[in-house]
C-alpha cells in the first residue's frame, strides 16, 4: 500500500467541530462578540472623537512620562504624520483592537503563566498547546473565527488574541520559575501565604520578564490586527489591502509607514515600562 | 522539656519517597536504597533535642542533608516520616493557617545567600515578618528599627540590599529573623559566603547578641571550626545521617568513628579546646603544713622536681622547687614557707589552650589550673603540647612522666 494513498481526513474531522460548535453554541459565541463589540467600539470612539491633536497630546504626554522629552516630541510628530497622511481614522481604529485585544490576551496569558510556574503538570500540558497557538499560520486563525463571529472587527479580534496570547503566558511563567528559590523560601519561611508570596515576592520580582512578555503580545496584536484588516477589521489593515489590490504604492506605503509608527510607540512606551520594572528590582 | 525535639526523621526526595524509607528502616544503605527507588535519601533517621538558649550546630560536608534537615524543623520540607515536635506541639499535626503562624511568630530563619528581597529597601526587608503577622504599621516599624540597631544597621534602613556589602546584607538578614522576636532562629550556613575576616566578625557578633537575647539557634556549617567556635553542641552529619552528637570537646577528644576523626584532624584545637580538657589531676601537691622533708620524700618517691603547695581546702598557696627543698633540708629549716615561690601563673579552667601558651612557656612549674582560689588541675607543658597535636589520649596514658619531666630543670634563680 502506498502511503500517499492513504488519507486521513483531519480537514473533514476540523469541518464537522467547527459544525458542531457552530450550532450548539452559538448562544456564547452571540454573547461574545456583543461585550467584545461594545468594548472595541467604546474605545475606538475615544481615541477617534476628540480633535486628532488632543489624542496626540495626550500620546506625547505618556511618551514623556515613559521615556523622555526626546521621545515625546518623536512621538507628536510622527503621529502628526499619520495625521497629514490621512491615516489617522484608520490608525486610531487599528490602535483601538490592538488595545482590546492585548489587554485581553494579557488578562488570559499572565493567570496561565502564573498556573505553569506553580504546577509542573500544567506546564508540561500548556507549552505544545502555546507552541501549536504561535507556528500556526496567522491566517488559519481567521477562518474559524469569521464562521464563529461573522466578518468585521470582532473575529479579527479574536483571532488576533490566540495569536498573540503565547508569549504572555510563557515569558510569565519562565519570569517567575527565575525568581530566586532561596528569596521565595524566605517569604514562605517568616509564614506568608502562597498568595502573599506571589504578590508581593515572585511577580514583583518577574516583572521585568513579564514586562518584555507583554510588550511582544502588543507587538504580535499589531502584525495579526492588520492582516485581520484585509478580512473586514478595518484600520489600517484595510488600507494596506486596498493598496495592494490597487496596485496602488502610495497608499499601501502610507498605510505601512502608519503600522510602523503606531509599533515603535507601543514598543518604546511598554518596553520602557519593562526597564523602570527592571531597575528596581536590581537595585 | 526541650524546646524542639526531633524524633527519628527520614527525608527523601523523590516519587517512591515511602518504599525508600521502609527500606531504610529494614537496614538498607543509602546507595543501595539509591539505586533501587531513584529517589534522594538526604535526611536519614535523625534524631535529637535542642534545649532552650542553646547554639545547637549542625556540621556536615556540602550534600551531606544539612540545609534539608534543617527546613525539616520549620516544615519548608515535610519529613517523609517522623516527627518534629516544638515546645511540645508535633508541628505535623499543624493546618497551614496554623504553619503559617508558628513560621511568623516562633520560628525565623537566616538564609546563606540572604535571601533578601531585592526590591524592597532595609528596612522592608526587616519589616517582612510583622508585616506577614499584620503587626500594625508603627510597631512594625519600631521593632524592625530596633532590630537593625541590635545588628548594627542603625541609618541604612532606606537603602536597598544591592547597595550593601556581603556582610551588611546579612546583618539585614539577621534583622529580619530577630524582628519578630522568635524563640527560634534557623540559621543555615548563614556566614558561609562570606569573606574570612567579616565572617568570623559576624561570628563573634552572634555570640554577643546570644548573650544579650538568649534565642535558640539552629546554626548550619561545613566548616568545623565555625562548628567550634559557635556551638554549645554539635552533630556532625555524613551522607544524611548524624554520625555524632555532643560538644566541642568530646567530638575532638572522643570521636564517634574514623570519619569523625578525620574530620577534626586539622582543626584548630588552641581555640576549641580549654584548660579544664586537657588538665591533668593535681597529684603532685603537700600541704604547707608537712615540711622540706615531706617535700623531699614526696619528690623522689615521684621522680619529680616540683611541688604545689596548698592548704587542706586545696587552696593553692605557691609552689616548692627540688633545689630550695634540698637547701631547705641541709640547713635544717624545718617549714617550707621560708622556700616558697608565690609566683605561680594559674589559669581558671575555661581558657583556651592557645591563652596557655605564652604562659606555659614563660613558667618553669606546670601550669597550675585554679578555680575559686581551688587547685582544680596542673597542665605540664608536655600534656600541652600533646593536646595540641592531637594526641592528647597518648599523653594521657604518660601522665606521671608528664609531670616528671614537666619542670626545666636550667630554671634561673
Ligand atoms: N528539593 C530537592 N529535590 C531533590 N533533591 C534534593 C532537594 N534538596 C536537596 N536535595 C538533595 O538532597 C541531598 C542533601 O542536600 P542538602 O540538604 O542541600 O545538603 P547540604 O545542605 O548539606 O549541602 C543532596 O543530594 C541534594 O541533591
Ligand atoms: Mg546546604
Amino acid at each position: 500500500m502506498n502511503l500517499q494513498d492513504v488519507r486521513i481526513p483531519i480537514g473533514d474531522w476540523v469541518d464537522a467541530m467547527v459544525d458542531w460548535l457552530t450550532i450548539n453554541l452559538v448562544w456564547m459565541f452571540d454573547g461574545i462578540s456583543d461585550i467584545l463589540g461594545s468594548l472595541i467600539d467604546a474605545l475606538e470612539t475615544a481615541l477617534q472623537f476628540p480633535p486628532a491633536l488632543v489624542t496626540i497630546a495626550v500620546l506625547a504626554l505618556i511618551a514623556l512620562f515613559a521615556r523622555n522629552w526626546k521621545f515625546s516630541l518623536f512621538t507628536a510628530l510622527s503621529f502628526g504624520l499619520i495625521v497629514t497622511m490621512g491615516q489617522w481614522e484608520a490608525a486610531m481604529s487599528t490602535l483601538a483592537l490592538v488595545l482590546v485585544a492585548s489587554i485581553l490576551a494579557v488578562l488570559l496569558g499572565v493567570p496561565l503563566g502564573i498556573i505553569a510556574a506553580r504546577n509542573q503538570a500544567f506546564s508540561a500540558l500548556l507549552r505544545p498547546v502555546l507552541d501549536f497557538m504561535q507556528t500556526m499560520p496567522s491566517f488559519v486563525y481567521l477562518i474559524p473565527a469569521i464562521i464563529f463571529f461573522g466578518i468585521g472587527k470582532v473575529p479579527g479580534v479574536v483571532a488576533t488574541i490566540v495569536f498573540s496570547m503565547p508569549p504572555g503566558a510563557r515569558l510569565t511563567e519562565l519570569g517567575l520559575r527565575q525568581v530566586d528559590a532561596e528569596v521565595v523560601e524566605a517569604g514562605e519561611a517568616f509564614g506568608a501565604s502562597p498568595a502573599k508570596i506571589l504578590t508581593r515576592v515572585q511577580i514583583p520580582l518577574a516583572l521585568p520578564t513579564i514586562m518584555a512578555g507583554i510588550n511582544q503580545v502588543i507587538m504580535l496584536a499589531l502584525s495579526m490586527v492588520v492582516i485581520a484588516g484585509i478580512v473586514g477589521a478595518g484600520g489600517l489593515g484595510a488600507e494596506v489591502f486596498r493598496g495592494v489590490t490597487r496596485l496602488n504604492v502610495g497608499l499601501g506605503f502610507e498605510g505601512g509607514l502608519s503600522v510602523v509608527i503606531l509599533a515603535v510607540f507601543l514598543d518604546r512606551v511598554t518596553g520602557a515600562f519593562g526597564s523602570k520594572a527592571s531597575s528596581r528590582t536590581s537595585k | 522539656m526541650s524546646l524542639i525535639q526531633v524524633r527519628d526523621i527520614h527525608k527523601v526526595f523523590g516519587r517512591k519517597a515511602d518504599k525508600a524509607v521502609e527500606m531504610l528502616k529494614e537496614g538498607q544503605d543509602r546507595e543501595s536504597v539509591e539505586a533501587a527507588t531513584g529517589t534522594t535519601p538526604a535526611v536519614i533517621d535523625a534524631s535529637f533535642d535542642v534545649e532552650r538558649g542553646e547554639i545547637f550546630v549542625v556540621m556536615g560536608l556540602s550534600g551531606s542533608g544539612k540545609s534539608t534537615l534543617v527546613r525539616c524543623l520549620n516544615l519548608i520540607h515535610r519529613p517523609t516520616s517522623g516527627q518534629v515536635v516544638i515546645d511540645g506541639i508535633d508541628i505535623g499535626t499543624l493546618s497551614p493557617a496554623e504553619l503559617r503562624a508558628l513560621r511568623s511568630e516562633k520560628i525565623s530563619m537566616v538564609f546563606q545567600h540572604f535571601g533578601l528581597f531585592p526590591h524592597r529597601t532595609v528596612l522592608d526587608n526587616a519589616m517582612w515578618g510583622l508585616e506577614v503577622r499584620q503587626v500594625p504599621m508603627n510597631e512594625r516599624r519600631t521593632r524592625a528599627l530596633e532590630a537593625l540597631r541590635l545588628v548594627g544597621l542603625d541609618g541604612w534602613e532606606d537603602s536597598y540590599p544591592g547597595e550593601l556589602s556581603g556582610g551588611m546584607q546579612q546583618r539585614v538578614g539577621l534583622a529580619r529573623a530577630l524582628a519578630t522576636d522568635a524563640d527560634i532562629l534557623l540559621m543555615d550556613e548563614a556566614f558561609s559566603a562570606l569573606d574570612p575576616l567579616i565572617r568570623s566578625e559576624m561570628q563573634e557578633q552572634l555570640v554577643n547578641l546570644q548573650q544579650e537575647l538568649q534565642k535558640t539557634i539552629v546554626f548550619i556549617t561545613h566548616d568545623l571550626n565555625e562548628a567550634m567556635y559557635l556551638g554549645d553542641r554539635i552533630a556532625m552529619m555524613k551522607d544524611g545521617r548524624i554520625v555524632q552528637i555532643g560538644t566541642a570537646e568530646e567530638i575532638l577528644q572522643d570521636p564517634a568513628n574514623d570519619y569523625v576523626e578525620a574530620f577534626v584532624q586539622d582543626v584548630d584545637r588552641s581555640r576549641v579546646l580549654t584548660a579544664s580538657a586537657v588538665m591533668e589531676e593535681p597529684i603532685a601537691t603537700i600541704l604547707r603544713r608537712e615540711g622540706p622533708k615531706a617535700a623531699l620524700k614526696h619528690m623522689r618517691e615521684r621522680q619529680i622536681t616540683a611541688l604545689f603547695v596548698v592548704d587542706p581546702n586545696r587552696r593553692l598557696i605557691g609552689a616548692a622547687l627540688d633545689d630550695d627543698v634540698i637547701a631547705a633540708v641541709r640547713s635544717g629549716s624545718g617549714k617550707l614557707d621560708d622556700i616558697l615561690h608565690y609566683d605561680v601563673l594559674t589559669v581558671s579552667p575555661d581558657t583556651p589552650l592557645v591563652d596557655l601558651l605564652i604562659p606555659a612557656a614563660e613558667s618553669r612549674l606546670p601550669l597550675a589550673v585554679v578555680e575559686d582560689g581551688r587547685l582544680v588541675g596542673v597542665i605540664p607543658r608536655v600534656t600541652l603540647l600533646a593536646a595540641l597535636g592531637g594526641s592528647h589520649r597518648d599523653a594521657m596514658e604518660d601522665q606521671n612522666a608528664a609531670v616528671a619531666t614537666a619542670t626545666p630543670s636550667t630554671g634561673v634563680e
